[in-house]
């Protein structure tokens, strides 16, 4: 098929970008989105043009490496996956595809379409995670039970691969989908109880001082998350945050 | 030849490793705090080592060249994680999963390093939980296990089909809390593109900030290698897109030596290739082959009618199958490793009995146990009279709880409905047990450069089991380098830190500088891709899952001559001090064009066949690996002497005190 | 506890208390006026009591009157900073395939209610302030019946009404039930609750909007 692409081109952090177009042929539906672009970039550099910059790693929607705002929406039109995981099929012969960077304050553009989300490792530095040293002189594993429920819902939580969608899906340029999935992952399980109150309290901290916006319940995030996190995560952190913030 | 010193304590197996923490040197917290580590890799061996490093007082700069240490692509590992736990009762131990490492790496792997594995195991599953990696549970509330390929044991942890994922964010998560006290500082978007060695020491790396182009220096009195396996010299493979051998190539040419590059495991399960365009594969988890039936047609013509689309599978008669991997391997059946299983699969679409359109790919049938889950579904909801319709709806809900996710992934993936028609699957690159060659202590042939994970050689020996690479990188992390570097940094207490100004770091310095330089500088008209996949194809044709003499010299030859001609003629755009993708790869591709020669000159040398190495000279009349003990029960341990072609062959004999050496047999 | 003040979900709570206020004024205002249906004398009761009842008066209109405020001003400031955290925007954004309209736009559903708001205190609450206490009429008990029945026979004011009710309708659609999730309320008895809020947000503008057609028709 033959697409009509309208890409994000931006020199640097710096520079100015603007829309460009590019034509592009003999796409197959067979390819992924990522290799529809790696066919365009190929054709760039064999005209001696500098090809589109785009993140991306494991090519199998788990790293969250990859991003891309396609046609207006994060990873593209398909659901519950990543833009790795798109594939041709999903678009028609002449169509004009759209292609941006995820947008957000917070997400910094680098070059082309690539961000910067080291706003998300800040958050999870801040509390994300428990302190038990890594000398192996814990307690056994099964010393501590847990629901079978409470370990699903935690797992859930904890599949969140950090890509961003979330931020970019939302008017608003809020982080809350991801920050209050990697609260949740800990504060389902026992062993999260004991740093809860700081844990919560310096993740939001921190969220905030990044930029990103307010949330506003739209619940545009769950739906373009490509794992599926649920804005139940977003409730429970909120109520954490609470009662956090009142033990002080 | 000279010999390698493994280090190997002296004393009882089960002893070693408890007396070799007493015997090693230590150095006191105060101490710790003037010492320098380098990390190089954030994923299950680097975030874990870059983790306990940084606890144990020293101070720790890790370099990735993602966005973020988690991204690493141990997150894309899906099975389990191995330990000896017995949580089963199933009679598991450290010597069972000892032995059944040993024996499925074909016995080429180091006795005492695979036993030391096995100890602490355990450990890592009692680590991981007091982090809060969220296992899968029993209804009781404990850690529930499932079985995996070529054991006889329930002994895999696992978190639904992300297990990787969780791991790394566990150890990414203990990472955090140490760059939240200070004690680890992360060069993200770095790449290492040389080891700069004092004093025949290594003191540190020369990196590229990805971003800025910029060249720096960073000086350590440590440096642990982290990097990853190197698969995707195939082009093709499951490794992640930016995974390379660079760190370690870097560090072989500097002189540590690269022990068994040839031995490349080969995962039965990846969704085919489906044309030219084709930028990675992905993997369809082992734990499939426990309820899917492979095979593929018994006659020819069947096979091209299914080829050309003329015949669905679906239709042909249950006579008409050959389910070649039941009719060899009657014990083991599906569930035969993952050597085996690729082996056989080539062998028969080598045969042309493939079944897509370019003939590489067979059937992964569901439908047998859609049918058996779905009579029993029906039995204890109490139906007595379904029908067949009711029974495969039963049945695919089933499996559905089971594969779910990797049913939906390969549905959008290839378009088709594997509840309705049966998977295609075919091998691909998966994994690479050879790497550098280190001691018991993890220290490659350089001191003061360790390395660790898959870098390493040590533990798989010819073939890996399922869910042992994850065990074996977070081993690596948590537990073994953490405190055998101890033992190395104990001298340089009193060195102080590491000048960057010496004239090493700027010999170094230059000699990356005129690399990147000469790599920009050529002018010809082919991308870095292009090299890169023909590369690929020599390496699958040539090097692939079965080698022969002829062409492995072949591949020798076509190697070098690519190489010459990418160095002359390869096309990077942009500039040196930006973000430059190209560039990226281009350095990368020109390493993975050394290291495919070595790999291809050590499958040469190596004449017998082991694990996922197979030589087609050397076979039973059934088509069988043909292991040779008498004259190959060495690690082969390479030495960079300019050309790969002039690389220098160091034998590490291995010695099996605790275990007989039987031929493996899964009939 | 400065986090209680300054934080994102601070300001998220704050909103949806200041909401959950208004929510429940919106219900007794709807009551009162209700009573205007059935009975004149009613009506006429319970608005003398609210109009001269010291604690009404003096505590809870005071603090109506700065839920309201709080309310929009939170509202407004949020509508900014959140404008402000995406300053290069998208060429092409999609909001409408993963939320719905009134979710993405409380801003208009809510300036539109506010706009409604200048015109009641434009009718009712200024007038009423000058006929108590710059013209100090005499005590009228019998007075709001009739005052009421004449505001509703301009057809211009009634169609403005009619379009402010229908748009905090659907302000409520999005915001009742929000302010529950800001709350932390999100469990297996949230997908019924909402329910309950969306017929809420149906039922209260649909009530006044009876009223108020109710007695432009009978126009006594």
């Amino acid at each position: 098929m033959k697409l009509n692409l309208k890409i994000w081109r931006q020199n640097d952090a710096k520079s100015k970008g603007k829309m460009v177009q590019y034509p592009l042929d003999g796409v197959d539906g067979d390819m992924s989105f990522l290799e529809m672009l790696d066919v365009l970039n190929e054709e760039l550099i064999n005209k001696g043009e500098e090809p589109v910059e785009f993140d991306h790693d494991c090519r199998e929607g788990i790293c969250g490496a990859c991003s891309l705002q396609i046609n207006g929406e994060p990873h593209g039109p398909d659901r519950k996956i990543t833009t790795c995981q798109l594939h041709m099929r999903k678009f028609n012969d002449g169509d004009t595809i759209v292609i941006e960077p995820f947008r957000a304050n917070a997400f910094p553009v680098i070059k082309d379409l690539m961000v910067d989300r080291s706003a998300f490792d800040r958050i999870q530095q801040a509390g994300g995670y428990i302190s038990v040293n890594t000398s192996g002189n814990t307690v056994d594993a099964n010393a501590i039970p847990i629901e079978k429920e409470k370990a699903d819902d935690a797992f859930n939580a904890a599949t969140c691969i950090g890509c961003g969608a979330c931020v970019a899906a939302c008017k608003n340029a809020s982080a809350m989908l991801f920050t209050s999935a990697k609260v949740s992952q800990f504060a389902l399980l026992p062993q999260g109880q004991v740093e809860a109150t700081d844990r919560v309290l310096n993740m939001v901290r921190q969220m905030d001082l990044e930029g990103f916006g307010n949330c506003t319940n739209t619940g545009a995030c769950e739906v373009e998350c490509p794992k599926g996190i649920s804005l139940e995560n977003i409730a429970r952190m909120n109520r954490e945050y609470v009662s956090a913030s009142v033990k002080g | 030849m000279a010999t390698l010193d493994s280090k190997v304590p002296s004393g009882p197996l089960a002893d070693k490793w408890t007396k070799h923490k007493n015997d090693i040197n230590l150095v006191n917290p105060a101490n710790k705090r003037s010492i320098d580590v380098i990390v190089v890799g954030t994923g299950l061996a680097g975030g874990a080592a870059a983790a306990t490093l940084a606890e144990l007082g020293y101070n720790v700069k890790t370099f990735c060249y993602q966005d973020s240490p988690r991204r690493a692509h141990s997150i894309a590992a899906q099975g389990g994680i191995n330990a000896a736990k017995n949580y089963q009762g199933d009679g598991d131990s450290f010597y069972r999963l000892f032995y059944d490492t040993v024996k499925g790496g074909d016995y080429r792997s180091r006795e005492a390093n695979v036993y030391r594995l096995a100890e602490v195991s355990a450990n890592i599953i009692d680590q991981c939980v007091a982090q809060g990696v969220p296992f899968a549970r029993e209804y009781g509330g404990l850690l529930d296990n499932r079985s995996f390929g070529g054991v006889l044991v329930s002994r895999t942890f696992y978190a639904k089909g992300q297990t990787g994922q969780q791991l790394l964010l566990g150890a990414y998560a203990a990472m955090n809390r140490q760059i939240h006290r200070g004690k680890i500082q992360t060069f993200n978007r770095h790449e290492m593109l040389d080891l700069v060695l004092v004093d025949g020491k290594a003191r540190g790396i020369i990196a590229r900030n990805l971003v800025s182009g910029e060249i720096e220096r960073h000086s350590a009195h440590a440096v642990v290698l982290a990097s990853g396996g190197y698969g995707n010299v195939f082009f093709l493979s499951t490794n992640a897109m930016g995974s390379n051998v660079m760190a370690a190539w870097r560090a072989h040419r500097r002189g540590a030596y690269f022990a068994n590059p040839c031995y490349t495991q080969i995962h039965p399960t990846c969704i085919p290739v489906s044309g030219d365009h084709q930028s990675k594969l992905t993997l369809m988890s082992e734990s499939l082959r426990n309820d899917g039936r492979i095979w593929v047609p018994k006659r020819l013509e069947d096979a091209k009618a299914i080829q050309e689309g003329k015949l669905k599978p679906t239709a042909l008669k249950e006579e008409d199958r050959d389910y070649y991997l039941e009719r060899r391997y009657p014990a083991f059946g599906n569930l035969v490793p993952r050597d085996v299983a690729s082996r056989a699969a080539k062998e028969r679409c080598d045969a042309g009995f493939g079944v897509n359109k370019t003939g590489e790919a067979v059937f992964l049938d569901f439908d047998a146990a859609i049918m058996r889950y779905g009579h029993e579904k029906a039995l204890t909801s109490g139906i007595n009279d379904a029908d067949a319709a009711l029974v495969r709806k039963l049945g695919e809900e089933v499996i559905e709880a089971k594969y779910g996710n990797l049913f939906q992934m390969y549905e959008k993936i290839v378009d088709e409905n594997p509840y309705k028609t049966p998977m295609k699957i075919y091998p691909a690159v998966h994994y690479t047990m050879g790497g550098l060659w280190v001691d018991y202590n993890l220290q490659t042939t350089i001191p003061g450069c360790y390395a660790a994970g898959e870098a390493n050689f040590s533990d798989h020996g010819a073939n890996r089991l399922g869910a042992s690479a994850l065990m074996q990188g977070l081993a690596d992390g948590y537990f073994v380098l953490p405190y055998t570097i101890g033992d190395y940094l104990s001298q340089d207490i009193r060195t102080g830190a590491i000048p960057t100004d010496s004239p090493e770091f700027d010999a170094t310095e230059k000699d990356v500088k005129d690399r990147l330089e000469k790599l920009m500088s050529g002018k010809g008209t082919h991308s870095v891709d292009y090299y890169h996949k023909k590369l690929g194809k020599i390496m699958w044709n040539k090097c692939g899952m079965s080698r022969n003499e002829k062409e492995l010299k072949e591949a020798i030859q076509e190697i070098a001559a690519l190489r010459a001609d990418f160095w002359e003629n390869v096309r990077v755009p942009g500039s040196l001090d930006s973000k430059n993708q190209e560039l990226e790869k281009a350095g990368r591709v020109a390493d993975f064009l050394e290291l495919g020669e070595l790999f291809a000159k050590d499958a040469l040398t190596r004449n017998e066949s082991c694990g996922g190495h197979f030589r087609e000279e050397y076979q039973t009349e059934e088509g069988e690996a043909l292991r040779d003990d008498k004259n190959f029960k060495f690690v082969s341990a390479w030495e960079y002497k300019g050309e790969p072609k002039d690389a220098k062959l160091h034998k590490e004999e291995l010695t099996y005190d605790n275990i007989e050496l039987k031929t493996r047999s899964y009939k | 506890m400065s986090g209680l003040i300054k934080s994102s979900i601070a300001r998220k709570i704050a909103m949806a208390l200041s909401g959950f206020f208004l929510v429940f004024f919106l219900l007794f205002h709807c009551t009162v006026n209700m009573t205007s249906v059935f009975s004149a004398d009613i009506y006429n009761q319970f608005s003398h009591f609210l109009g001269t009842n010291f604690v009404v008066q003096a505590l809870m209109q005071p603090v109506l009157v700065f839920g309201i405020i709080f309310h929009f001003v939170m509202g407004f400031v949020l509508e900014i900073k959140n404008r402000n955290s995406r300053s290069i925007r998208y060429t092409q954004y999609k909001g409408g395939t993963n939320a719905a309209w009134v979710s993405r736009n409380m801003i208009i559903s809510g300036a539109v209610v506010l706009a409604f708001f200048g015109l009641h205190f434009y009718d009712f609450f200024i007038p009423e302030l000058i006929h108590k206490y710059v013209q100090s009429h005499p005590e009228d008990p019998t007075r709001y019946f009739p005052e009421l029945i004449h505001k509703f026979q301009n057809p211009v004011r009634i169609g403005l009404y009619v379009f402010s009710f229908v748009l905090l309708a659907l302000h409520l659609w999005h915001g009742f039930a929000s302010a529950f999730q800001s709350m932390g309320v999100n469990n297996k008895y949230s997908p019924g609750l909402k329910k309950v809020t969306q017929v809420f947000a149906i039922v209260v503008p649909a009530a006044f909007i009876f009223i108020a057609l109710f007695h432009h028709l009978n126009g006594h």
